[in-house]
């Protein structure tokens, strides 16, 4: 126990450790060097064991075995943290901007207590206090922050730290909480995977992404063409989602898909961090938006200031025209 | 069921943020404001269950970000009640602050199930529903896409999303407070002339208050646009250039062939 480690909490999905979890370790660490504590990270499951070999970049791992952790509900997760923390007096607890995390981070800081920073991209130890850069408004702006009592509560942003490579061997503790966990009144019931038959985002090579700017459900069509012109699909983030005018299977995103297209053209997508998330990786971005400042021009590699609308048809007819072109040369 | 909506204004992202002078916060006098989108989702969800199984709908605001539009457009929507806290600074107050004066209000009503929306890009040292949940001494689940009566009395099934388009379904016994993503089907559109009605017609009930002391444990003390590390190479010129300059690159590395 110390006042200059920093704990992690280890984010698990439907059985599978989350990637955000090797992120977060990343920054402990970073975290960590600069306090001279311990990494901590903190497994919550009905059979964390299998999972810590995977957690070999933390120096403590820290099992808390339940029946009641064996799928995800608020108050077991909130009411086992509390006890770690409580306990171990970390000076920041770092927790994912994920859908676990945006409920059990601002409960836990609720319950005990201590400050809270969402959106977090980077921190550092100052004096008895914290640093934080956070993403603010959606990513257009981002905001300086000072911390000053420990222990705080981090919600970092996925993708904002490059996950920590394993360098040694953590040494595993298993806790025994001093009361068993209780359900409490939110119980998790079933998974409900997405209906199969729609195009996998996921493996397609080329992807047409449309955003707000699209407008209407009837301009989706000059996506479909363009995209039908490249041989790709259409894919959405979250507001064209939200409007129902796509199904879920197509968003990309935090709460969407992950994608690693060769090509993503983002048509009228501001570029807010849950979506950045998503697409990130893709081998060429090419982001299209009227508005000079939106986020999204910072995650690609090719830019236009031109309206989505414009500019869908006029390249599905020049890449049409130019594929023409290329088979009658052939 | 009865159910209470938190309705918050934020900046709208379309629009130029101006930074204050002090470049620690937004300039609030030339935001433009827009009702925060998830909140919209949520009092959607809430009339959507009332049209499903009776009940009322009382909406909650803080008055601050020129609301009043936003509350007159609920009304025509169909909320039955608007609550609308009175502030002495129209500067939207920090996420403990919003939770506490909402919490206030919202335990006045005989609400069994308080929606309101998941997050707001406006929040960085809190986060307004779970805060308010802890305030009423309710259980909190967010992230939710969908909220409908439960199999069993007392309860509602609330679908949480994951990433992959994956849903966890959950029970959640009622009273309790949930973060709304989304709502079953997106918020519905009201013609000006029911808003303008319900302007005519309704009245905001304002509840007394007491404002809490300022958390000064979270401190802003740069506000800045980000520096890009590596911008996109803006490509210029007509629309018909850009695309002609787009297939030529795309040819070039051998995705368009």
């Amino acid at each position: 126990m110390s006042a200059s480690d920093v704990l992690v909490l280890a984010e698990i999905q439907r059985g599978m450790l989350a990637d955000i979890t090797l992120e977060l370790l990343a920054a402990a660490r970073q975290l960590t060097a600069a306090t001279g504590g311990s990494v901590l990270c903190a497994v919550l499951s009905d059979d964390g064991q299998s999972h810590a070999s995977a957690l070999a970049a933390a120096d403590r791992v820290l099992l808390v075995n339940d029946p009641q952790l064996a799928a995800y509900a608020p108050e077991p997760y909130v009411a086992a943290l509390c006890e770690i923390v409580r306990a171990e007096q970390p000076c920041a607890v770092l927790i994912g901007g994920t859908s676990i995390g945006w409920d059990v981070a601002p409960l836990l800081a609720s319950r005990l207590d201590i400050p809270l920073v969402t959106g977090c991209r980077a921190i550092q130890a100052e004096g008895e206090g914290l640093a934080v850069t956070t993403a603010f408004c959606g990513g257009k702006l981002l905001a300086d922050v000072q911390v000053t009592a420990r222990p705080a509560v981090l919600m970092v942003l996925p993708g904002s730290c490059r996950a920590a490579a394993a360098p040694g061997r953590a040494q595993i503790e298993v806790r025994t909480l001093a009361a068993p966990l209780e359900s409490g009144a939110v119980r998790f019931q079933e998974w409900v995977l997405p209906a199969a038959g729609d195009v996998d985002i996921t493996q397609q090579d080329i992807l047409v992404a449309v955003g707000r700017g699209i407008q209407q459900q009837d301009n989706l069509a000059l996506a479909e063409e363009l995209a039908t012109a490249l041989g790709g699909a259409v894919c959405a983030s979250r507001p064209v989602v939200d409007q129902g005018w796509l199904p879920a299977t197509r968003q990309v995103g935090k709460s969407g898909m992950t994608v690693r297209p060769k090509l993503y053209l983002a048509f009228g997508i501001s570029g807010a961090p849950e979506h950045v998330e998503g697409m990130q990786s893709a081998e060429l971005i090419v982001a299209v938006n009227t508005d000079p400042k939106a986020p999204i021009f910072d995650a690609a590699h090719y830019g236009a200031e031109l309206d989505a609308l414009d500019l869908l048809p006029a390249l599905a007819e020049a890449a049409t025209a130019r594929k023409g072109e290329a088979s009658q040369s052939a | 069921m009865n159910i209470a909506v938190v309705l918050r204004q934020v900046p709208d992202l379309v629009e130029t943020l101006d930074i204050d002078r002090t470049g620690t916060a937004l300039d609030w006098d030339t935001a433009s404001w827009i009702v925060n989108e998830c909140d919209d989702h949520a009092l959607e969800q809430a009339l959507l269950l009332k049209e499903a199984g009776g009940g009322s709908v009382t909406v909650v605001a803080l008055d601050a970000g020129d609301v009043d539009n936003t509350l007159y457009t609920a009304a025509a929507k169909g909320a039955d009640r608007i609550l609308k806290i009175p502030l002495d600074d129209p500067t939207p107050p920090a996420p403990r602050a919003a939770a506490a004066l909402l919490a206030q209000a919202i335990r006045t009503l005989d609400a069994e199930l308080v929606l309101v929306g998941v997050q707001a890009h406006n929040e960085l040292d809190g986060v307004l529903p779970p805060l308010l949940a802890a305030g009423l001494e309710r259980p909190y689940v967010g992230v939710i896409r969908g909220v409908q009566p439960g199999a069993e009395p007392g309860t509602v099934t609330a679908c949480k999303e994951f990433p992959g388009a994956v849903m966890a379904r959950m029970q959640v016994r009622l009273p309790a407070v949930l973060g709304i993503l989304g709502a079953e089907q997106p918020p519905r559109y009201v013609p000006v002339s029911r808003i303008r009605a319900a302007m005519k017609a309704t009245q905001f009930e304002e509840p007394e208050v007491t404002v809490p002391a300022r958390d000064a444990r979270v401190t802003v003390r740069r506000l800045y646009a980000p520096a890009s590390a590596a911008r996109a190479e803006i490509l210029s010129g007509s629309v018909s250039d850009v695309a002609a300059r787009l297939v030529t690159i795309l040819a070039e590395r051998g995705i368009l062939k």
